[in-house]
């Protein structure tokens, strides 16, 4: 029951699914797909958050308890969690001054939450990777075959090809062509922006396309295998 | 709240972040947990108001549709992991969103990704009036593709014919994976851009472009 459930459940959806995209009738178009796929999926979707918050919530908890690590720390996130999420759920109408205390607004604690803390930490982690990525590249790449060369050439030319420099080198060696040398427009070769097109219109779309035709095969058989309960891993390990 | 204020405190939570580079600290570890811990409030505040209000409360209460009680009682199924005697209730939720999803996913898919991908692959001479260098580019783009999934086919043995094709697989690849790299990188170094001119110019006002 506790197991049989779920996947008779998996079956009978995943078969009725599949033949939903090639029905066009309104009861496919408007209850299947747009009131039970759309709506109730959102639906269901809201509680889903639910565990996960609890999820993190217990996690932090559970820290501070036993005081394990860096406890303290299990503080800061909860606090920080709670409160912000207070606030979001306190109605609009609750303000001091002009500032809205409650709800999600323009002009609120939560807004301004998200723009001046949330936004700055979330971009500095990310730009941090660059330091990462550098580190990293300066410590593997090699041109140690063809296959590293061509890597190297191709991601140097696109991120010259996306500064001014780039951009600069072509004008500069442009003039130089022009006064110098007629006929073979050499200066064409360090049209960085240029060829970083060429790169990403033909090699990279080729190869991205051809992942693309691997990752969506893999997607068919996995979607198979859940349908006819060969995959059950996300049953779970229990009874 | 004044702006100076609102600036310092975005500007030392940079910091704090940024620390990180040094080695691992309390500052940044605050300023981890601290994001950690908003993060987490502000997607409670979306999935209140945007969801569960919108999608739940609004249409019960208000429009009477309640025909919306039943994936509202099969999402309070989630919260049976309070209990080891109610987490197996957790799978009914899953197994809708997975059914749903699996079966209608395979045509979409097949339709989105394969056929639309496939056909734009091989029509790419059906178009009057293309120069040379486009006919050009665009038999390169149709080998590329070949040769990369010929790459990915481990059926055959890569040797002879195979194994020439699956190299040229393997430039395409590179050449593909180069310009990727190239394109990360770039865009990690606009976001520190950014965050240095954040940090001298809309905080030290040191640059004044």
């Amino acid at each position: 029951m506790k197991r049989k459930l779920p996947l008779m459940l998996v079956l009978t959806l995943g078969i009725i699914y599949f033949f939903v995209p090639f029905i066009s009738s309104p009861f496919a178009n408007e209850i299947l797909y747009k009131e039970l796929y759309i709506n109730w999926i959102k639906i269901v979707g809201v509680f889903a958050i639910v565990m996960s918050i609890a999820s993190l919530w217990r996690r932090n908890i559970v820290k501070i308890q036993r005081k394990h690590g860096d406890y303290i720390y299990s503080y800061i996130e909860i606090i920080g969690m709670v409160v912000i999420g207070l606030l979001a759920i306190l109605p609009n109408s609750l303000h001091i001054g002009n500032v809205n205390i409650g709800g999600i607004g323009d002009r609120s604690v939560y807004s301004w939450v998200f723009s001046n803390m949330q936004v700055p930490m979330q971009a500095t982690m990310f730009s941090m990777l660059a330091f990462y990525i550098a580190s990293a590249a300066y410590r593997s790449f090699r041109a140690r075959n063809a296959e590293a060369t061509l890597l190297l050439i191709t991601a140097a030319i696109v991120m010259i090809g996306r500064v001014p420099l780039g951009e600069n080198v072509y004008q500069l060696m442009n003039g130089v062509n022009s006064h110098f040398i007629s006929g073979f427009h050499w200066a064409k070769l360090f049209d960085f922006q240029g060829w970083t097109q060429v790169i990403l219109d033909i090699p990279n779309t080729a190869t991205k396309r051809a992942i693309l035709f691997g990752v969506s095969m893999g997607m068919v058989a996995t979607s198979l295998k859940i349908i006819f309960g060969i995959e059950k891993s996300w049953l779970g390990g229990s009874e | 709240m004044s702006s100076i204020i609102t600036t310092s405190i975005a500007a030392i939570l940079t910091l704090f972040i940024f620390s990180f580079l040094y080695k691992d600290n309390p500052l940044y570890k605050f300023a981890e947990h601290l994001l950690v811990g908003i993060s987490v409030g502000y997607i409670i505040g979306q999935i209140y108001r945007l969801g569960f209000i919108s999608y739940v409360w609004n249409p019960i209460i208000h429009d009477h549709n309640y025909l919306y009680i039943i994936p509202t009682i099969i999402g309070l199924f989630y919260l049976g992991f309070v209990s080891t005697k109610t987490m197996w209730l957790i799978r009914i939720p899953i197994a809708l969103g997975m059914g749903m999803g699996a079966g209608y996913g395979i045509s979409y898919t097949f339709q989105t990704n394969i056929f639309i991908q496939l056909r734009e692959t091989i029509m790419v001479f059906n178009h009057p009036g293309m120069g040379f260098w486009a006919i050009f580019a665009n038999i390169l783009l149709v080998i590329g593709v070949f040769t990369a999934i010929i790459y990915f086919f481990f059926s055959w043995k890569h040797e002879g014919a195979v194994g020439v094709l699956a190299k040229v697989g393997i430039y395409f690849l590179m050449i593909g994976f180069g310009a990727s790299f190239g394109l990360t990188v770039m865009g990690r170094i606009s976001l520190l851009i950014g965050r240095f001119l954040f940090l001298f110019k809309d905080w030290l006002h040191l640059i004044s472009y």
